[in-house]
Formats: C-alpha cells, sequence, structure tokens
C-alpha cells in the first residue's frame, strides 16, 4: 500500500516538474510585467472628455474677460475686436464705437471676421492646436480649451496667429447664414448687457 | 491644455525661492521643446484682460500668477 503510494507520489512529481516553465523563478516577474503593462494601457473612460471640458470651461473663464465668458456661456462664441482698434502702446485710447473688424471665435471652427459695423463678413481663418503626442490619445482639445488656445493667440499676438491660418472667403466651412444670425442675436445681447450695466449703473467695454 | 485632457499642471512653485524658480525653469523650457507656446493672462491698461506670449522664462512678469502652455498653432483644414 506504502509502496503505491510512494510510486503515485514520484510519478507526480515528475510530471510537475516535466509540465512546470522551465524557470519559475523567471515566469512569476514576466507574469507580473505583463500585469503590469495591462494597468498602463488606458483603458477608455466615457467621463474623461467631459470632465477634460469641465476643466476647460473653468480655465477659460478665470482667463477672460466677464463680459466674454457671458458671451460664450450664452451665444456659444466669443467675439474680440481686431488688434487695429486697440490703442498702441502709449497713444491715446481709440474710441472703441467703431472698431474696423472683429473676430468671432467658435470652438473647433474657423475663427470668423468680420466688419462689426455692416455684419459684413471678410474671411475664414483655419487654424487647429494639435495633440503633439500623436497617435495616442485625442487629437483634439476639449471645445472650451480650442477657444481659449484662440482667445490667446489672437490677443497675444494676432498677426503671427492670422499669419500661420489658413485664410479663406468667409462660408467656406461655416454657413454665413448661421453667422449673420450669430451676429444678430449678439447685437442683441449687447443692446441687453448695455441695458444691464445701465440699469446698475456702470457701462461694459463690449 | 493638452489635447483629450484639458488643464494639466505642469509646475508650480516660486519664484523668489532658487530652488522652485530653477525647477520652474526646467518645465518651462520642457514644454516649449515640445513645441508648446506659452502665454501669461494680463490686464492691459484699462483693465480689460488679455495675453501675452512669451518665448524665454525671462520675459515672464515676475508678478505673473500663471503661464498657460498650449499647442502651436498650424494652418487647418
Amino acid at each position: 500500500m506504502w509502496l503505491a503510494y510512494g510510486t503515485v507520489a514520484i510519478v507526480a512529481c515528475g510530471l510537475a516538474s516535466r509540465f512546470a516553465p522551465a524557470n519559475l523563478g523567471a515566469w512569476l516577474p514576466a507574469r507580473r510585467e505583463v500585469r503590469r503593462r495591462g494597468d498602463e494601457v488606458e483603458r477608455y473612460d466615457p467621463g474623461r472628455e467631459r470632465r477634460a471640458e469641465q476643466r476647460a470651461r473653468a480655465l477659460l473663464r478665470s482667463c477672460v474677460n466677464p463680459d466674454e465668458w457671458a458671451m460664450y456661456s450664452e451665444l456659444g462664441f466669443i467675439r474680440v475686436w481686431g488688434q487695429a482698434a486697440k490703442p498702441a502702446s502709449g497713444a491715446e485710447p481709440r474710441h472703441e464705437s467703431d472698431p474696423p473688424y472683429a473676430y468671432l471665435i467658435y470652438p473647433h471652427k474657423p475663427i470668423v471676421a468680420y466688419v462689426p459695423q455692416t455684419s459684413r463678413l471678410l474671411s475664414e481663418y483655419c487654424v487647429e492646436f494639435g495633440d503633439l503626442e500623436r497617435p495616442y490619445g485625442s487629437d483634439r482639445l476639449p471645445p472650451s480649451d480650442d477657444v481659449l488656445a484662440k482667445w490667446l493667440a489672437l490677443t497675444a499676438d494676432e498677426r503671427q496667429l492670422i499669419t500661420t491660418a489658413n485664410m479663406h472667403l468667409a462660408g467656406r466651412q461655416i454657413d454665413p447664414a448661421r453667422v449673420r444670425r450669430d451676429l444678430a442675436r449678439l447685437g442683441i445681447w449687447d443692446r441687453e448687457q448695455l441695458g444691464r450695466a445701465q440699469r446698475v449703473g456702470s457701462v461694459p467695454e463690449l | 491644455m493638452k489635447a483629450g485632457h484639458g488643464e494639466v499642471l505642469v509646475a508650480e512653485g516660486d519664484v523668489e525661492v532658487p530652488e522652485q524658480e530653477q525647477e520652474l525653469i526646467a518645465a518651462f523650457r520642457a514644454q516649449l521643446d515640445q513645441g508648446m507656446w506659452a502665454a501669461v493672462p494680463l490686464r492691459d491698461r484699462r483693465g480689460r484682460r488679455e495675453a501675452e506670449l512669451v518665448r524665454s522664462f525671462e520675459e515672464i512678469p515676475r508678478d505673473a500668477e500663471r503661464v498657460i502652455f498650449f499647442p502651436r498653432a498650424a494652418g487647418g483644414s
């Protein structure tokens, strides 16, 4: 009886040594390495882009002027006056009631240049702020970060941004009818802001 | 700003503390080496907010609260 048990035990050990990995000490770290690499692979997170956009909106709000933030929140775009409307350093401030041109910044759409007095559309400036780490991750900034990048570049160095962008006639990507509707909404919004400010005793710079 | 992620804190510190300033300089250069643009939010003489692009750490106003890095602009389609 004990002889039979002993024989079975010896055979079991032989089989174990035959089918076990040749180097168990090396096999275990290898398994850990596979598991670690699996953790590193970023799993799809459906809330990531939403959270990124929330952070982007908070950053945008902290950078732009309060009226520009209100404009973006309520209308979905930001108007930026052309640099020619701003006084040169040391010069007398120019009255902003007749700026020669302005831009509309939309998220992930071309920047639209127009004449404020006539609402005449001038051109579209197509510009991208692409991902430098392609092909990993999304290649687009969150919408509000795209708006902020355009705002930063336009207010800091309009000429550089405009010369970098691809210029097209108005209407190539954004329907001119839509822009005119937006300009009409902007006109109404401006008047409402002005009325609101007059009621509380201060006039905003629109 | 990082595509697909939004705002990411790169570094923070006090420029008046030499060790922290060196860390900020290193982080600034690393971002520019990656091809990012750096902008400092400012206010003009009338108090309106605007931005200034900076190309070296020395161009950053000492009292700047933050520098925002964003991908370099390129012509789009």
